[in-house]
């Protein structure tokens, strides 16, 4: 009965959610371009498809998986479980914490929806040389890296801009590399930044957090719970650029060796 | 029938193995780590069939709905040759669907909290409703702001990396300047913005326009509009933050 009520909510919270964009669909398709678009049946259908889909995958989660990573972010960043007293923390008595914000944050990101819409579209648009699982294995390793990162950062208390400043040198430099190497990636490589950041990641991420920040002397939730996001959202940018640049230096070696052995033979 | 049966269950079986890696990391961690049994084993089940039956659904529709509408109304728009209502539409898809984002209502909320602790505003309810909601009108115009720069740039071939390059200078330079309490929430903004809805549409919208455009790559063209409207957020935050 719990779970009925839940569905009808969830679904009802949806519709609402999207009733603005239908609308603005809607307007433009009426108002502005005024012909009807081909397969509009097929549309109707796919758009019913993808709300009902995403109720009842935030119901699930919110129903299962949800309450207990979240449960598990408080007991695993509870003093009594890590074995430390309130003075002297040392960062060292966090380890089981940052492996589980990675391995949280690399889970939650294959799951993200989000993710996988724009894996299939890159890989429709690139003649499948991008692969969907290639794109979504890269970016959960980008999102574990930054999660742990910014768990650390809760811990040791070190200043959030420092972090992000030194992540935006790096995917500059990389950029400006990338460029050169694989140029076709580099926009692609910005929006999985944008992508991870969804409805499966956040709230476990925020949840991890939240706890750490308020578990930690000397911190607190509202300054230090904030900027997991954002490490969430910056390392996969440089995780993909790093792929692109080591599948190119492959490739480049790989030609370099075909060139050698075709000189052998001849 | 046994075709389409098979093909669903393929679909299914997929979703799952999308799933298995939470289920793992939740599992090791329950067991091995924090050595308790998994608590209510019956709801986790359901919920997890709920979540597989949900992804299949989500995935096909994105190739029925989504895509095709995003597509078809960014090729439209594009032979209709107006300028001036391309850029309206961006505008209205990137405002219209962060305005009433759940995720951001929930951060601006907190961020107002935030700063009325840090006596930045006043402490009462009405100051902080009318800062969150500053916040929140702020965001969406800046998400709608970077759409109608994104469309610009893939119908001008501008190479996407020195408009971001640019804009995380600017990023960085703006953080030395808000006050502190903004920071972090300035920098998650940018996260928060881009829900399940719209990634595909914002997608669809930047590739089908890159195709019907001579000259355009929808690969390296098409794709840029979501790093934008993760980036603006950040920027528009942090000047909203010393404006106020």
């Amino acid at each position: 009965m719990a779970l009925l009520t839940h569905l009808w909510t969830t679904t009802a919270a949806t519709v609402l959610d999207v009733l603005p964009i239908v609308a603005i669909l809607v307007f433009f398709q009426i108002a502005v371009i005024r012909r009807r678009p081909p397969n509009l049946r097929r549309m109707v259908y796919g758009f019913v498809y993808v709300l009902l889909g995403l109720t009842l995958f935030l119901v699930g989660l919110e129903e299962a998986l949800f309450p207990i990573g979240e449960i598990m972010a408080r007991q695993l960043t509870d003093p009594d479980f890590l074995g430390i007293d309130a003075v002297g923390v040392s960062w060292q008595d966090y380890l089981w914490v940052f492996a589980f914000a990675a391995a949280i944050g690399f889970a939650t990101t294959i799951a993200e929806p989000s993710l996988i819409a724009v894996a299939v579209k890159a890989n429709q648009v690139s003649g499948g040389t991008i692969s969907v699982w290639g794109l979504r294995i890269t970016v959960a390793i980008g999102v574990a890296t930054g999660v742990s990162l910014g768990t650390f950062r809760i811990v040791t208390g070190t200043p959030l801009h420092w972090y992000i400043i030194a992540g935006y040198a790096a995917l500059i430099l990389q950029t400006m590399r990338a460029v050169r190497v694989a140029a076709p990636i580099v926009p692609l490589a910005y929006d999985s930044g944008g992508v991870t950041t969804s409805t499966v990641t956040v709230p476990l991420v925020a949840a991890l957090g939240l706890g750490l920040a308020s578990t930690i002397p000397g911190r607190s939730p509202v300054i230090d719970g904030f900027g997991l996001i954002a490490f969430a959202s910056l390392f996969p940018m440089i995780s993909v650029l790093g792929y692109a640049d080591l599948s190119a230096w492959r490739r480049r070696r790989r030609r370099a060796r075909d060139a050698e052995q075709q000189g052998r033979k001849t | 029938m046994l075709a389409g049966f098979l093909s669903l269950l393929r679909m299914v079986a997929g979703s799952l193995r999308d799933l298995a890696p939470i289920l793992l990391v939740i599992g090791f961690f329950q067991i091995a780590v924090l050595q308790q049994p998994l608590p209510h084993v019956e709801r986790i089940a359901v919920g997890v069939v709920l979540v597989m039956i949900g992804l299949t659904l989500f995935i096909q529709g994105l190739e029925m709905g989504l895509f095709p509408i995003g597509e078809a109304m960014a090729q439209a728009l594009a032979r209709k040759g107006s300028l001036a209502w391309l850029l309206a539409f961006a505008f209205c898809l990137g405002f219209g669907t962060t305005a009433a984002e759940p995720a951001l209502i929930a951060v601006a909320a907190k961020a107002a909290r935030a700063m009325a602790d840090a006596g930045v505003i006043a402490a009462d309810e009405a100051a902080q409703a009318s800062y969150a909601l500053g916040l929140r009108v702020t965001v969406a115009l800046s998400v709608g702001a970077s759409l109608v720069l994104g469309v610009f740039r893939i119908l001008k071939g501008w190479p996407v990396h020195v408009l971001i390059i640019g804009g995380y200078l600017i990023v960085v330079v703006l953080t030395f300047f808000a006050p502190p309490e903004i920071i972090g929430v300035a920098y998650d903004s940018g996260g928060v913005t881009t829900s399940t809805v719209t990634v595909p549409l914002v997608t669809a919208l930047g590739v089908g326009l890159a195709s019907s455009i001579r000259g355009r790559n929808p690969l390296t063209d098409g794709f840029g509009l979501i790093a934008f409207a993760s980036m603006f957020p950040m920027i528009f935050v942090m000047l909203y933050g010393m404006a106020v």
